[in-house]
């Protein structure tokens, strides 16, 4: 982008969001938000504590066991819906009520199944994140070309063939903005799982920085989680605009 | 090689006792629908016979049902006497959109036809790179056909029917999608192909001129329900040279009287 005939670098926006951010908070008009400079430092003053380490190793487990089984289960389970119509009469009326549910709804009753543990939080971030990838992969392979079955079947395909080296691939653009969306998902799940279930991770950190009004702790974390989040978002669809060369011809 | 001399197989006196497919009283109804009602046909071996007919006339369909692809309400299909029930080996498809896989090089999408046969990857890329040369795409070997024209991906998809050795090539409006020049190009490249390869050609076309120039027997189709109308088989095409086939007082007649039989059918 130019302004005033200068090319501006990439982010110029965010350094003048920033700078509207310290300038805010030097004026001291309220005490909820310090200025970026304190955030930052204090950023760096809590990463290589024991607490924010830990907080950061459970919720990275979590996530990655939530989104792992999201994506283990939704991408078949999609498949599966796309290429038979008995499954998907079956299936698809509660694949639609649960991703339009408010799943935070459900995590108490989660949390009587499975106990106050790691694992009702990493049900509840796998519940975020399969419905959408389960939707996107089904519909991929909706919008699979017509001859490609065909030519699958005119060449003997043996329906695990067809599976592996047609469908998956056809559907693959779809199938990836499903796990990117699913990710972002998966976030918010592994977050209110932290808060509701049992008060550890970050969800620890959160009710600890809140409730002692440590507002420069509290936005460090969470500008964090927003910069992970963003991230994992952005290398997945990276991913996408790799296969999105044949997206458009299949 | 531009002529193409007549041998026993190919001459019409003894074709229904050589036939490679024959279909006999096949009908196929979706739901009330009639797209072909109790349609019998021969396609003799070694020859190309075309599917010629106005759109909405179920030439894809009867191709399909050829194919194993479609299952018919009623008749039966039998190649090399015997009775159709589902794909073969026997028989390979060329898709009117191509149908490559396009992530796959051209390379692999010529060999996969035999990959899904479980032929092992040496064997089938030797294979493969032999019909690329003979489809005149040698050097294109590692590109994507999302990087080739209409018409090299139709000759993609045309090597991946040869590669895996079938008698019978079944041919889906093969050359529709592609540019007028590539098209003329293609047909020639057809009749030499028919000459050389040994095999038995069905095509699908809906262009009186193109079914004219390669066909050694035309069949066509009328619509609503579909049934064979007519079958010609030009006598003297065949010995032509290529280019001098368009000017051949008989093409021009058989196409002339194709066009008055099928007239009335179009809107």
């Amino acid at each position: 982008m130019t302004a005033f005939g200068i090319r501006l670098p990439g982010m110029s926006s965010l350094i003048l969001w920033g700078l509207f951010w310290e300038i805010i908070g030097r004026s001291g008009y309220t005490f909820f938000l310090p200025p970026l400079s304190e955030v930052i430092a204090t950023f760096f003053s809590i990463v290589d504590t024991p607490a924010f380490q830990k907080a950061l190793s459970e919720t990275a487990q979590a996530f990655l066991a939530g989104v792992f089984s999201a994506v283990v289960i939704g991408i078949p389970t999609g498949i599966l819906m796309g290429k038979n119509r008995l499954v998907d009469e079956l299936l698809l009326p509660w694949v639609n009520i649960f991703l339009s549910a408010p799943l935070t709804a459900l995590v108490p009753v989660l949390m009587v199944l499975f106990g106050f543990g790691m694992k009702s939080i990493i049900i509840t971030t796998a519940l975020f994140a399969v419905w959408i990838i389960i939707l996107n992969a089904r519909a991929g392979v909706m919008q699979i070309n017509r001859s490609l079955t065909d030519m699958a079947n005119s060449f003997g395909a043996t329906p695990w063939a067809a599976f592996s080296k047609i469908y998956f691939w056809a559907a693959l653009p779809e199938i990836l903005g499903g796990v990117r969306i699913g990710v972002i998902r998966a976030v918010k799940g592994v977050i209110i799982g932290q808060l509701l279930i049992s008060i550890v991770g970050f969800g620890a950190l959160f009710e600890l920085y809140s409730a002692n009004f440590l507002m420069g702790h509290f936005w460090a974390v969470l500008i964090v989680l927003f910069a992970l989040a963003f991230v994992l978002s952005e290398g997945l669809a990276a991913l996408e605009r790799r296969v999105s060369y044949y997206a458009a011809q299949r | 090689m531009d002529t193409h001399p007549i041998d026993m197989t190919r001459s019409a006196t003894n074709a229904s006792a050589a036939a490679a497919v024959s279909v006999r009283g096949v009908s196929k109804n979706y739901g009330q629908v009639e797209a072909l009602r109790d349609l019998s046909l021969d396609f003799p071996r070694g020859q190309l016979t075309s599917l010629l007919g106005p759109s909405g006339c179920g030439k894809t369909t009867l191709l399909k049902i050829i194919a194993g692809l479609l299952q018919p309400t009623e008749g039966e299909v039998e190649v090399n006497g015997k009775p159709v029930t589902g794909p073969g080996p026997d028989r390979a498809f060329v898709f009117q959109d191509f149908a490559l896989l396009p992530w796959a090089t051209v390379l692999r999408n010529v060999a996969f036809g035999l990959e899904l046969r479980g032929v092992r990857i040496s064997e089938r890329e030797a294979i493969a790179e032999q019909y690329i040369r003979n489809v005149g795409l040698a050097g294109f070997e590692k590109s994507y056909p999302h990087e080739l024209s209409g018409g090299m991906r139709q000759r993609v998809g045309l090597a991946r029917a040869l590669a895996v050795d079938s008698e019978v090539l079944l041919m889906d409006e093969p050359f529709s999608a592609v540019d007028e020049q590539t098209r003329r190009k293609f047909q020639e490249d057809l009749l030499g192909l028919v000459a050389g390869e040994n095999k038995t050609f069905l095509f699908v076309t809906h262009s009186i001129e193109e079914a004219v120039y390669v066909s050694d027997q035309i069949a066509i189709l009328l619509p609503r329900p579909s049934r064979v109308s007519e079958v010609i088989r030009p006598s003297g095409l065949r010995t032509r040279n290529v280019s001098d086939i368009r000017r051949d007082p008989e093409y021009l007649d058989i196409v002339d009287r194709i066009w008055a039989s099928l007239r009335s059918y179009v809107e």
